[in-house]
């Protein structure tokens, strides 16, 4: 049996990636990219816990639940996302994050 | 770690998600980087299996790779003049510095047992199967209101994303 570590670790080197990603791309599609990578390093964590943890023998199902609000919640980001850097897009004709600041104080 | 099924297929799916993501966060054509996306997700949906949660490796592959992929997809699309941005990184150097900090202190957690000693996997037969996810979706003292909450949340993402992507020109 693979220990839970090894998925932790994974985890970890996943959402170091996204961090990376995120913080030094230069188009917002690839920095939501980046982000859904985040995302799906903590539902191999989430779920990895779940699995892992003891009081699972009653059947909890919190971890497994939370997995899937967590995709539901993924899901809505990535189109409302998608659809602010489109509409950016279609008026600024750029897709570069700091050039959209109409709204920096 | 012994030599089977699964930690064969735990080597494979540790080489598609880690490579993927790599792929995304290197790629210069963010075509590409989809693509390496969707390997990235495809491994995911297989730890998920690996897991013992079938029902969400489905979900993954449906939403992740079906649906959210091919959106941005669309979106690598519709901007598809300006993606070739002159310079590939901004801030290279702190960001890999702060991300690799990030990672030796996540390792440093999950590898040394400061939480306390991490209890062995439970026997297949002791873990929730995707019939229990569903009874519990709909159970009053169960998920019953999140569920509801997530409808809400999906139908007003959906208006929402119409809505702004909306081209008033038109």
């Amino acid at each position: 049996m693979v220990p839970l570590w090894m998925y932790l670790a994974v985890a970890a080197a996943l959402f170091s990636l996204g961090v990376f990603g995120a913080l030094t791309r230069r188009n917002a599609v690839a920095v939501l990219m980046s982000v859904e990578l985040m995302l799906n390093a903590v539902n191999i964590n989430l779920v990895a816990f779940w699995r892992y943890s003891e009081t699972s023998t009653d059947l909890l199902l919190n971890g497994y639940a939370f997995t899937a609000f967590v995709l539901i919640v993924a899901a809505a980001e990535a189109a409302v996302g998608l659809a602010i850097i489109i509409m950016v897009y279609r008026n600024r004709r750029s897709v570069i994050p700091e050039e959209a600041a109409a709204l920096k104080g | 770690m012994e030599l089977n099924a699964i930690s064969i297929g735990f080597v494979v799916f540790t080489i598609f998600t880690l490579g993927g993501g790599f792929g995304v966060v290197t790629t210069r054509n963010l075509f590409q980087g989809t693509i390496w996306l969707m390997v990235s997700l495809f491994g995911v949906a297989g730890y998920f299996i690996l897991l013992s949660a079938p029902f969400l490796a489905a979900v993954q592959i449906l939403v992740y790779i079906g649906a959210i992929a091919i959106l941005i997809t669309f979106a690598v699309m519709l901007t598809r003049s300006v993606t070739r941005v002159k310079t590939r990184y901004i801030r290279l150097v702190p960001s890999l510095l702060a991300s690799l900090a990030l990672f030796l202190i996540l390792i440093f957690g999950v590898t040394m047992p400061i939480f306390g000693g991490v209890s062995p996997e439970l026997a297949p037969a002791t873990v929730a199967s995707t019939r229990d996810l569903g009874a519990a979706l709909v159970d009053e003292n169960g998920y019953v209101v999140p569920f509801l909450l997530a409808s809400v949340l999906l139908t007003g993402a959906m208006i929402g994303a119409i809505f702004i992507a909306r081209d008033d020109s038109a």
